[in-house]
């Protein structure tokens, strides 16, 4: 199976500056800081409640931090002229899947909501990338876990955003589909993509990354 | 076309689609409207005259409780499969997003309330002229329904119990729009002029309209943060 990303992103930065959060007011994380650079992965550690998810979607702008700040190529997240959002792409523990649409209809509405329109070819293309070819138009109730994942994760592949937030990305998922996801991580980090994910399961992933581990100080 | 009409037609066709696919829901709103209204006669005896005279009150209280029924389910689906995540997240401003969503809420639930009213309308005895004016202050108040109903559904996403929790934050919020509506009918049975109840939900419909897509959007951020 062939990766080829047809684009490769400009150098981009991601900077988090003392970031404070709060949970059900408990401290989960104190003073946090880390940068990322085109090509680099970041994978979040800890234990179960250390603010792992919490963290992920404070860099989404789906939670708002207690204190500190998030910076897309020097500018706060909240000044960005295309939104604080029209960075990065985020696939949670839910897929963001309608049962009764096609993966296909799945795919191309969401890509125009996420305000990139993609043509049926190009829809149809990347779903046989990721191993679904003739199932194109079946509805997503009939797929297994594991298809409905790789659907979900074709959305990552067609809205090209340098930054990919990813919760738990392997959880739940088979072999075959794990090599899939893990040759699609290689290739947005080879086209210079950033990529951030909290994972239970250590998976080999070629390219440039490191390890932030939460609660530690607590 | 840009992105933001692109965004918007899509998440209206998309919430068109699923309705079409799962024709039941808006099934069963329609159904109840019917029902209910079918049961005044029942309940009160047949006398043509007093029928008459409870109809708009009726029509519209049937109306309100239909719309409750199918509010639930306007932002949980969406909330329950990560697509209202995706929603937030979208470039798009969530306010207009979210308006595209009730749209299609009124499109789905709320007009055909108004298309079957004029038989339920002659059902209870009203003449024509009840009837167009019924109709009129249905097709000015359902998307108040929809409206002020979704504010009550993003407050309570998530919620145990969310569906008798928009009942009691909604219903009184619906009275307006019930005094004038019932009232319009009211108005020219007893031969008086409508005009002044039918533009005072004109002016709510627009004060909703300018207010709720906002407050909604503020209420779906808090509830997913």
């Amino acid at each position: 199976m062939s990766h080829a990303s047809h684009v490769v992103f400009p150098a981009h930065r991601l900077e988090v500056e003392g970031l404070v959060v709060e949970r059900g007011e408990r401290l989960l994380i104190r003073d946090l800081g880390f940068s990322l650079a085109g090509g680099e992965l970041l994978q979040v550690a800890g234990r179960n409640g250390a603010g792992k998810t919490s963290l992920l979607r404070i860099l989404c702008g789906l939670s708002r931090p207690l204190e500190g700040r998030v910076c897309w190529d020097g500018v706060p997240v909240q000044h960005q002229e295309e939104g604080p959002t029209a960075h990065l792409a985020y696939l949670g523990h839910a897929n963001a899947l309608k049962d009764e649409l096609s993966g296909e209809e799945n795919l191309r509405i969401q890509s125009a909501l996420q305000g990139r329109g993609v043509g049926r070819d190009e829809a149809w293309e990347v779903l046989g990338r990721m191993g679904l070819g003739g199932h194109e138009d079946l509805p997503v109730k009939f797929l297994s876990q594991g298809q409905k994942r790789r659907v979900a994760l074709a959305r990552l592949l067609l809205v090209r955003r340098p930054l990919w937030i990813l919760d738990e990305p392997f959880a739940a998922l088979d072999v075959q589909v794990i090599e899939v996801l893990r040759s699609a991580l290689e290739a947005h980090l080879a086209a210079n993509g950033m990529i951030i994910l909290t994972t239970h399961q250590a998976v080999p992933i070629e390219g440039r990354q490191r390890t932030l581990t939460l609660g530690k100080a607590a | 076309m840009n992105g933001l009409a692109t965004a918007l037609i899509t998440l209206l066709r998309r919430d068109l689609i699923l309705a079409l696919r799962r024709r039941q829901d808006a099934l069963v709103v329609l159904g109840f409207f019917v029902v209910v209204v079918s049961l005044f006669p029942l309940g009160v005896g047949p006398d043509p005259q007093l029928l008459r005279s409870m109809a708009p009150g009726v029509l519209w209280v049937s109306a309100l409780l239909a719309t409750m029924l199918s509010l639930e389910r306007l932002f949980s689906d969406d909330f329950r499969d990560g697509s209202l995540e995706q929603i937030l997240l979208s470039p798009q401003p969530l306010s207009l997003l979210v308006g595209s969503k009730i749209l299609a809420h009124w499109l789905i639930t709320g007009l055909p309330l108004v298309l079957i009213s004029p038989l339920l309308g002659m059902q209870l005895g009203l003449d024509g002229t009840e009837i167009l004016i019924l109709m009129t202050a249905l097709l000015l108040g359902t998307p108040i329904l929809s409206l002020v109903g979704a504010i009550g559904a993003a407050l309570t996403l998530g919620l145990r119990g969310g569906g008798v929790l928009i009942s009691l934050l909604i219903l009184p919020l619906y009275v307006p729009a019930l005094v004038l509506g019932a009232g319009a009918v009211d108005a020219v049975m007893y031969g008086s002029s409508a005009q002044a109840h039918l533009s005072l939900m004109a002016a709510l419909l627009i004060l909703t309209l300018l207010l709720a897509p906002w407050a909604i959007a503020a209420a779906l951020r808090i509830m997913l943060d």
